[in-house]
């Protein structure tokens, strides 16, 4: 177990680690080595709200995760990202890589909420909604059925080679590659069609990519969920190392309460812990036990800390056994810890300025996006000059420029969209003035302008294209330039 | 580059690439072996400001093997490609064989896309969606920079969406046009033709053959000096395709219309030069650039019927 580590956090309630540690000449050469050999964690089960919760969240993104690539809209599949054609399928949303802004509105939501919900409640998001801890947390539901529990664990670890020992490894090792693989197999579902894959895959004619990509995440599931597990967290995962700097101390986290706890020690249950001067921690070490990244909350707040409040279900089982009161280990602010409020008061300041900024602008960002989306053209154009010639004179006498128009139809029907000019006298389009595009497609079109010759002086003139379909839903104004020559 | 007389720079980048490497296993040897005395309080004994204090925070050893990996990786990698100085690589990798190994593919996949398209002729070929979606790309990547996106060019590159052709618009022309390129020659003039009046005579004579605006008794005048002219644009100023002659007696321009451009012409001569794709296309994608550009003339002569 590793010594205590000081944080500043502990400082607040333990005021005499403020001691100045002196400084001593290294000695040589017993130490500790600047690399650390894996030490496996083996995590005792739990129960209780925040097992719950967790569960809840488990069941809740993986019926999400795997559930959508199944649901259908009409002829296709509801959620699709066709990398090869370049459109995505939002149910009834055709979105253009042009869309591109929608993607760039939802991480930046995703990171409001990050920055909220950790000023609230700490690394909520890592204890309960990562996918790190949720197939953490499948793997270790798969191996307790197959292993037993940490000390059912423990022991078939320690204990020699046999053939229960052989037919339990690889009978879990199975179950886990099966999850991981249809991870793997639901992930590429989001790209290719996942009905058709599952025939293809079934007739045994998966193309090649398609195999990559499920051995690649299924692997990757594997060795996270199933090895990896807390060394993800603790040395790879960049949220974990900024999610820290947005706590403050009216931050609610997973918190030991020394002044209640401390002195810990055993103690029958008919004991009287005042007469025998002990505090309320009867020193039992499951929160250490069911710890998932192997730390002792009663050292105070670690940056290992995932947040899920395993320590929290299985202390308070613990106070009640003994009865006690619950929340020796509870979610609390360092501010309530050092004693300056109470219960009522902790609760009015998760109203703080930060937490109605952060609030607001995601509500804002959160309707932004909302409109932006209900109220989506469903038909782009994009205006280039044609690159061979500035202009020139057409029959008749007219000066003409040309123009290439990308026109795109986010809609699944076939349309007709009509091509208008505006901004200068006389301008007109030479060209067809209708252009049909089919489902979902792109096509570019040569468009001509004209206006009647020297009606409009030497020089660049802002004009103005207006394409619009014939229901008059869809209308779209570019702008652009019409070069008459000196 | 033959920039480098001698092969000091190699050998400065390929010593400087492996004493990198060398550093880096150095340093990763280094940290292994160092130990920092234990303490208690799980810190490395370091404190500033009063109270800050380092905490020891090992990294997990299969990191440093990691990277003990990536060395090896590099080392792998330097021999098999080029990486060091000027040395090749063992695999004889080369931007150059990539690109040819990436023609080869495309052409293993466009060649029976094309053997369907030059199985059929180009008249039959330009009503093949398909085979003009395929035209429509190559001309945007080979001749829209001359004729313009919508093959109607400019001041001295025709227009190749009507129908007047220099040299003829049949498929064969087009095909011959493109295949081998075309120089149009107009010699200078002046000379045949007579005095600076003549040639301003007969610049009005040639606005008047295609009726514009025009001055007809310098008309009248000029129409005498014409016979220096009909030689190649014909008597009646009609032009010759088999010599690439233009019609004068259209209201199609080239190079500019009104006296003073016909009168630089004739004075001047002119030399216009289409480059021959011989070289640059195959011919199954000049003949689905002949559909193409055919199509496009006789489109147009189908919309003014």
């Amino acid at each position: 177990m590793k010594p205590p580590q000081p944080s500043f956090e502990a400082t607040v309630s333990q005021p005499a680690i403020r001691k100045i540690i002196p400084i001593v000449p290294a000695a040589e050469p017993a130490g500790e080595s600047l690399y650390e050999a894996q030490k496996k964690i083996y995590p005792r089960s739990v129960s209780g709200l925040f097992a719950r919760w967790r569960w809840a969240f488990v069941i809740l993104t993986q019926l999400f995760f795997y559930g959508l690539p199944w649901l259908q809209w009409g002829e296709r599949q509801a959620v699709l990202f066709d990398l090869g054609a370049r459109r995505f399928y939002l149910f009834g949303y055709v979105l253009y890589p042009q869309d591109f802004i929608y993607l760039t509105g939802l991480l930046v939501a995703s990171a409001l909420s990050l920055f909220l919900f950790t000023a609230v409640a700490g690394r909520l998001w890592c204890g309960f909604a990562c996918p790190q801890t949720v197939y953490t947390e499948i793997f270790l539901w798969i191996e307790r059925k197959v292993e037993g529990d940490r000390t059912a664990r423990l022991r078939l670890d320690g204990a020699p080679f046999s053939l229960e020992k052989l037919v339990k490894k690889w009978f879990k090792h199975i179950l886990w590659v099966g999850v991981a693989m249809w991870t793997g197999f639901t992930f590429v579902g989001y790209f290719v069609p996942a009905r058709e894959l599952f025939m293809q895959f079934l007739q045994t004619k998966m193309g090649g990519w398609e195999i990559f990509w499920v051995l690649f995440y299924g692997f990757a599931t594997y060795g996270n969920a199933g090895f990896l597990r807390e060394q993800v967290c603790k040395y790879m995962c960049p949220y974990a190392r900024f999610q820290s700097a947005m706590f403050d101390k009216d931050t609610l986290i997973v918190s030991y309460d020394p002044a209640r706890g401390e002195p810990r020690g055993a103690r029958s249950r008919q004991a009287d812990a005042a007469a025998l001067s002990l505090g309320a921690c009867v020193d039992c070490t499951l929160c250490v036990q069911v710890c998932p990244t192997g730390i002792d909350i009663r050292e105070g707040l670690q940056y290992e800390c995932i947040g899920c409040a395993a320590c929290v279900d299985v202390c308070d089982g613990v106070m009640d056994k003994m009865g006690y009161a619950r929340g020796l280990i509870r979610f609390t602010t360092q501010n309530a810890l050092a004693g300056k409020w109470n219960a009522s008061r902790i609760l009015r300041q998760v109203l703080r300025p930060r937490v109605l900024i952060y609030t607001t602008l995601l509500g804002v960002l959160c309707l932004a996006l909302l409109w932006s989306l209900v109220a989506r053209m469903p038909l782009k154009v994009d205006v280039v000059r044609d690159r061979a010639a500035l202009s020139r004179i057409a029959a008749g006498g007219r000066l003409e420029n040309v123009y290439r128009l990308q026109v795109m139809n986010a809609t699944e029907q076939p349309q007709r969209y009509s091509i208008a000019a505006a901004g200068l006298e006389g301008l007109t389009v030479a060209s067809e003035p209708e252009v049909k595009v089919g489902p979902t497609e792109s096509r570019w079109v040569a468009v001509r302008l004209q206006i009647p010759y020297g009606s409009a002086q030497a020089g660049s003139h802002p004009i103005v294209f207006r394409i619009g379909d014939e229901s008059g839903r869809a209308h779209v104004e570019e702008k652009s330039v019409f070069l008459v020559p000196r | 580059m033959s920039d480098f007389t001698d092969n000091f720079w190699s050998w400065y980048v390929a010593a400087l690439t492996l004493v990198s490497i060398a550093g880096a296993l150095v340093l990763l040897w280094v940290t292994a072996r160092k130990k920092i005395p234990e303490r208690s309080d799980n810190t490395t004994g370091h404190v500033w400001d009063e109270d800050l204090r380092e905490s020891n925070n090992p990294m997990p050893r299969w990191w440093m093997w990691l990277f003990v990996l990536t060395v090896i990786y590099s080392l792998l990698y330097l021999v098999a490609y080029p990486g060091l100085g000027t040395y090749p690589g063992e695999m004889g990798w080369t931007t150059r064989g990539e690109y040819d190994a990436a023609m080869v593919s495309a052409d293993k996949e466009l060649t029976p896309l094309y053997a369907g398209f030059t199985a059929k002729s180009a008249e039959v070929l330009a009503g093949d969606a398909n085979a003009m979606a395929v035209g429509e790309r190559l001309f945007m990547n080979n001749c829209a920079q001359c004729h313009g996106s919508d093959a109607r060019g400019s001041k001295g590159f025709p227009n190749l969406a009507d129908t007047d052709w220099l040299h003829g618009g049949s498929t064969e022309k087009i095909k011959e046009t493109l295949t081998l390129g075309r120089k149009g020659q107009m010699p200078p003039m002046a000379a045949a033709v007579g005095s600076p009046e003549d040639v301003k005579n007969v610049a009005q004579y040639v606005l008047s053959l295609s009726g514009g605006p025009h001055d007809s008794v310098r008309a009248q005048l000029g129409k005498f000096k014409f016979n220096a002219c009909a030689a190649c644009h014909g008597i009646d100023g009609k032009g010759n395709t088999a010599m690439g002659a233009p019609n004068l007696a259209d209201d199609i321009w080239l190079h500019g219309w009104g006296e003073q451009a016909i009168v630089d012409i004739v004075n001047k001569g002119k030399t216009n030069e289409m480059p021959a794709q011989a070289g640059k296309l195959t011919e199954a994608q000049i003949h689905v650039l002949t559909a193409y550009i055919w199509g496009l003339s006789n489109k147009a002569a189908a919309a003014k019927l």
